[in-house]
């Protein structure tokens, strides 16, 4: 029960500090794991982050993927819960808070203020990944290819990934 | 006109974008909404994940519990969050049941590098496309290079990045709105 607990806090903290996301928290996280709880050691650690990223869905669900490792299924629901609830009430009062202030010439102008911080953010997160993905030059064309199919068409992203797995399996 | 989508859509669409989001949801979040199904246009979806890139958690998250409740309230929420979550919160179970048995295996390792770098372009091309879309005047198109640079070249952490680039851009955008006002 007390790990079950351990492990609602660890995350439920985390989860009010993920400005930006997943990544925003990783060393905090690496921190409250294998340093503070002595859950993991360091490579269990990446591999873990790694399983997560290979599985769809954001990011974040590296938390769950921990709290399983920690204490099995259980482990995994209070770790999932931990990480998401806060944050979500949090955008729940966020939406009632625009949805009150409507009427106000200010606010569109003010929302449209945060959008490029959001927008510059996501191509940072791309250029994060394509720097630890860009390890040869085939890497470096599929992510040029991905890059000019996904911006100038409107076809599913879900072609360049197949394309880029097969490209791997192939040639890599 | 903004397509509304009823609930069952609503959690139908949002399991579409869980379950495919390999390599980040962001860009099947505003392929999905503004591209295939029109639930938002590009500058409303846009305000709505700027919102949520300020608050902790997934922006993608974040804005699966604002646009449910947008629509359909707290069922909304709800439906459209527990979509994000529950595809790959199942693969997650099988992933986790096959590492504690294998670990990691071999076989895989070049179709996922393949995978992440495609998965790479992807994200940058979702930005590129974005910015394309919303022509941003010059100076939010500074705040947002400035974020590229913060958080991508300079590696600060995050929560100092949106600190101090979201006033900035706030800041910028209602200036230059009552400049036009006057």
């Amino acid at each position: 029960m007390m790990v079950l607990l351990n492990i609602l806090l660890a995350f439920g903290t985390l989860s009010l500090l993920a400005v930006g996301g997943a990544n925003a928290v990783l060393p905090e996280m690496h921190r409250l794991m294998v340093d503070v709880h002595g859950w993991m050691d360091d490579a269990t650690f990446t591999q873990l982050f790694a399983l997560a990223q290979a599985a769809p869905g954001p990011n974040i669900l590296a938390a769950s993927v921990m709290g399983w490792h920690v204490a099995g299924p259980s482990g995994m629901a209070v770790a999932t819960i931990g990480m998401l609830v806060p944050a979500a009430i949090l955008a729940w009062h966020m939406q009632g808070l625009t949805h009150r202030l409507r009427g106000n010439t200010w606010l569109k102008p003010a929302q449209f203020g945060l959008v490029p911080v959001a927008v510059g953010l996501i191509a940072a997160s791309g250029v994060i990944m394509a720097g630890a993905a860009g390890t040869n030059l085939l890497t470096f064309v599929i992510i040029a290819v991905s890059t000019v199919f996904v911006w100038r068409t409107r076809y599913s992203p879900l072609w360049v990934l197949a394309g880029g797995g097969a490209l791997g399996l192939l040639l890599l | 006109m903004d397509n509304v989508p009823g609930k069952l859509e609503l959690f139908l669409g949002y399991a579409k974008i869980g379950l495919l989001g390999f390599g980040g949801v962001g860009p099947w979040s505003r392929h999905v909404i503004v591209e295939e199904r029109k639930w938002l246009s590009e500058r409303d979806y846009a305000e709505v994940l700027g919102l949520g890139q300020i608050l902790p958690g997934p922006n993608v998250g974040n804005a699966s519990v604002m646009i449910g409740r947008r629509f359909h309230g707290l069922a909304g929420s709800l439906l459209a969050t527990g979509g994000l979550y529950v595809g790959p919160l199942c693969i997650l179970v099988i992933l986790s049941i096959l590492y504690d048995l294998y670990g990691t295996r071999p076989g895989v390792a070049p179709f996922m590098q393949g995978v992440a770098a495609a998965a790479a372009g992807m994200v940058i091309g979702t930005a590129v496309k974005m910015g394309q879309n919303l022509r941003p005047p010059p100076e939010l198109v500074l705040v947002g290079l400035l974020a590229v640079l913060g958080a991508a070249v300079l590696r600060l952490p995050l929560p100092l990045v949106v600190l101090v680039l979201a006033p900035m851009g706030v800041w910028l955008s209602l200036r230059r709105s009552w400049q036009a006002a006057k």
